[in-house]
């Protein structure tokens, strides 16, 4: 049978963690449009059933869902199990979940801190570790993660939210360096605002993105192999600027 | 430095009356009349009703393409339900569509014109949700064939504020289904719908425009195109004299020769700015009407056009309502039923050319006699007229109140999808179902329009 001459550049086989965020949704409906199949994991049966629907009805080959809370660790090798059951094997992963948490809560105590660590890092990190190892085993494979521009600097509106998003940062630019020559691709993904249910309570200003915009940018991402990508590309320069003020002036700016 | 970065910001304690929401606002096509409400986003259909009631009436949104203020509320809250936009299901062999009520028709469009299927009604705009076509039962360039919107939709799922869940169709709950196609949003949150679609086998449109001058030359074009699936057409609202009443007669089927079903490109321009009021007069609009008749140059014109200029000539560029600056625009629609020598459409004419306040784009067109599921639909057999108009406070008013009255004088009714003005007394007898109707509204919603027109505004 001859072959779709796109069908080589995407991956057909996706993972994804936190399938009922607004961008990890706005990413499976482009490649559900091009046939992938697709194990998606979420909390909530109901939301998941609505994106099970979605991308079947978008041209998905296959779904299969799981409820899981993704901060519990010990479901994460049986997960990668029962995602390989399904499917036969996994050309993609994409890891969206995550929180936003409460500044002024997580500073004023800990633990609310820790619960926020546990979801943004614990969580991705341990999955990081499975689909790394996965993917090396079997010489391919993309492994794209959601972080944020706000893990380049900490700021003290959101610097715990900040601080989980460095972590996971580092962690990927540790396994890229570790797996990237066993021709795994690890991508890291540093969207800006975008406009979805985690930032409906934030003032809507010109420099929000439509998920489907950053759902388009995480395509070519994939499609092009970068390593870490900005979404829109303007934040680049963006966070170029903040990275670049001296700590002395930084410590006193009102950020 | 401090606005560019993603921040989080602190959450106000619960029981803190100061802390109000961010309130973001939300404006109706018109942008008139202005009025704050919190809007709270619902993503999934199980998002409503909400775990914390609001202390307000509330009121579902869509896309915020009606033009009055039938998706507006003051001190309320808007149910923003464009982010329920998931497709449920598809049956290629019916070309029946399920999907939740947040999906616009442009969506719909990239999703099923290249499988060979296109909307069944469409209105001037596809960036209308699947919600809001229900609500306003909205009409197309084919009613005289296929009726409203409203006609082709099967089934819908209606949640009330109480958490009850009402399965609507012409055999379930048939009360339900009447009342909330054109029931303006009023009698639940649609979660679902859905909706039968039809074949194509190309984005072509077999085009034929006509020019005309007059009612008698537009009927009789009307009378030749009576079995032609969309006609629809322009005329010039500034024009006195020998040109009175002239205009484009513009009728298209879909043309049957296979081509390639492409996705439609998203238009690249956007209005950058709102224009300053004193750009539309009635020099600038007479020169804009001067031209579009004058484009075509021969009397009658054949070709094939591609869909999208053919039923979104004005969605090729975003936000164009910005050309009628700040104070935004009102619209007018109207249909008057038959009468022999179109006396009233005449005398609407002669209303809105004398008061020099016409705009670019006014559309006529012959209403069938499909009749509509709704309730209160608005399309009903007759001629329809409609055409927006810049907001001059001193005298865009009191236009729209002649009209109306013109409109009521001849038996006709206005569109609430297109009205910010009509007076409580208007829509009463426009609507003489409305107190019915008022049985089935949900205890927990309102709207600016219906406060307006239930005379408690």
């Amino acid at each position: 049978m001859p072959k779709n001459d796109r069908q080589p550049l995407f991956p057909q086989k996706i993972l994804i963690l936190g399938a009922t965020s607004a961008i990890a949704q706005a990413t499976a409906r482009l490649l559900a449009e091009r046939g992938a199949s697709f194990f998606l994991v979420a909390r909530d049966p109901y939301k998941l059933a609505a994106v099970a629907s979605d991308l079947q009805t978008r041209g998905a080959r296959f779904v299969r869902t799981l409820k899981l809370d993704l901060d519990d660790l010990d479901a994460h090798g049986p997960l990668l199990t029962a995602t390989i059951d399904a499917m036969g094997s996994i050309d993609m992963a994409l890891l969206a979940h995550g929180v936003l948490g409460n500044q002024a809560a997580a500073q004023a105590d800990a633990r609310v801190a820790e619960a926020l660590y546990r979801t943004n890092f614990l969580s991705p990190a341990s999955l990081i570790t499975w689909m790394a190892n996965y993917f090396e085993g079997r010489g391919e494979g993309c492994l794209a993660v959601i972080s944020s521009v706000a893990g380049d600097r900490g700021r003290k509106s959101n610097y715990v939210y900040g601080a989980s998003k460095a972590a996971l940062n580092v962690l990927l630019d540790g396994v890229r360096n570790r797996i990237d020559r066993s021709g795994v691709h690890v991508l890291t993904i540093k969207p800006g605002f975008v406009a979805t249910p985690m930032t409906a309570h934030l003032k809507r200003g010109p420099l929000f993105a439509e998920p489907r915009t950053v759902g388009r940018g995480i395509l070519r991402a994939v499609q092009s192999r970068r390593d870490v990508v900005y979404l829109p590309g303007f934040w680049r320069l963006i966070m170029f600027v903040v990275r670049s003020v001296p700590a002395r002036i930084f410590k006193n700016m009102n950020m | 430095m401090a606005t560019v970065l993603p921040e989080t910001v602190p959450q106000p304690p619960a029981d803190s009356k100061q802390g109000k929401a961010l309130e973001p606002s939300f404006e109706s096509w018109g942008r008139y009349p202005k009025l704050p409400a919190d809007l709270r986003p619902l993503s999934w259909t199980t998002d409503f009703p909400p775990r914390e009631r609001p202390a307000g009436a509330m009121l579902p949104v869509g896309a915020g393409r009606s033009y009055g203020d039938v998706c507006l509320l003051e001190e309320g809250t808007l149910l923003h339900a464009r982010g329920m936009d998931h497709l449920l299901q598809f049956d290629p062999a019916t070309g029946i569509l399920r999907c939740e009520a947040g999906v616009t028709l442009a969506e719909i469009l990239d999703f099923a014109v290249p499988l060979g299927f296109f909307l069944p009604v469409t209105p001037g705009t596809k960036y209308v949700t699947v919600g809001g076509a229900i609500a306003n039962d909205i009409h197309g360039k084919n009613h005289h064939i296929a009726g409203t919107f409203g006609s082709h939709v099967l089934r819908f799922e209606l949640v009330r504020s109480d958490g009850s869940h009402i399965l609507c169709s012409h055999r379930e709950n048939r009360d339900w289904f009447a009342m909330t196609i054109g029931g303006m949003g009023l009698t639940g949150l649609i979660t679902w719908a859905e909706v039968r679609l039809r074949p194509i086998v190309t984005r072509g449109i077999n085009y034929r425009g006509d020019k005309f001058v007059g009612f008698q030359e537009f009927l009789e074009l009307s009378r030749q195109a009576a079995d032609v699936e969309y006609t629809v057409a322009w005329i010039d609202c500034v024009s006195t004299g020998k040109n009175f009443a002239r205009g484009i007669f513009m009728q298209g089927t879909h043309a049957e020769t296979p081509a390639p079903l492409t996705r439609s490109k998203e238009p690249k321009l956007v209005f950058p700015i709102d224009l300053p009021e004193f750009a539309l007069n009635k020099f600038s609009i007479g020169l804009f009407n001067f031209a579009y008749y004058n484009k075509q140059r021969a009397k009658t014109v054949n070709s094939v056009v591609d869909y999208e200029p053919f039923f979104y000539p004005l969605d090729a560029v975003l936000k164009w309502n910005r050309m009628y600056g700040k104070a935004g625009l009102l619209q007018f629609q109207c249909v008057l039923p038959w009468d022999e020598d179109q006396r009233g459409i005449t005398q609407i004419m002669k209303a809105i050319t004398s008061s020099g306040l016409a705009s670019f784009l006014a559309v006529l067109k012959v209403f069938g006699d499909v009749p509509s599921p709704g309730f209160l639909s608005f399309p009903k057999p007759g001629l329809t007229l409609a055409l927006d108009f810049p907001i001059r406070p001193e005298v865009s008013f009191d236009l729209l109140h002649r009209l109306a009255a013109i409109t009521l004088d001849h038996g006709g009714r206005m569109y609430p999808a297109k009205d910010a003005t009509m007076t409580a007394a208007q829509y009463q007898a426009f609507y003489p179902g409305w107190e019915k109707f008022a049985a089935y509204v949900d205890p927990a919603f309102d709207s600016a329009f219906w406060r307006r027109v239930t005379g408690r505004a």
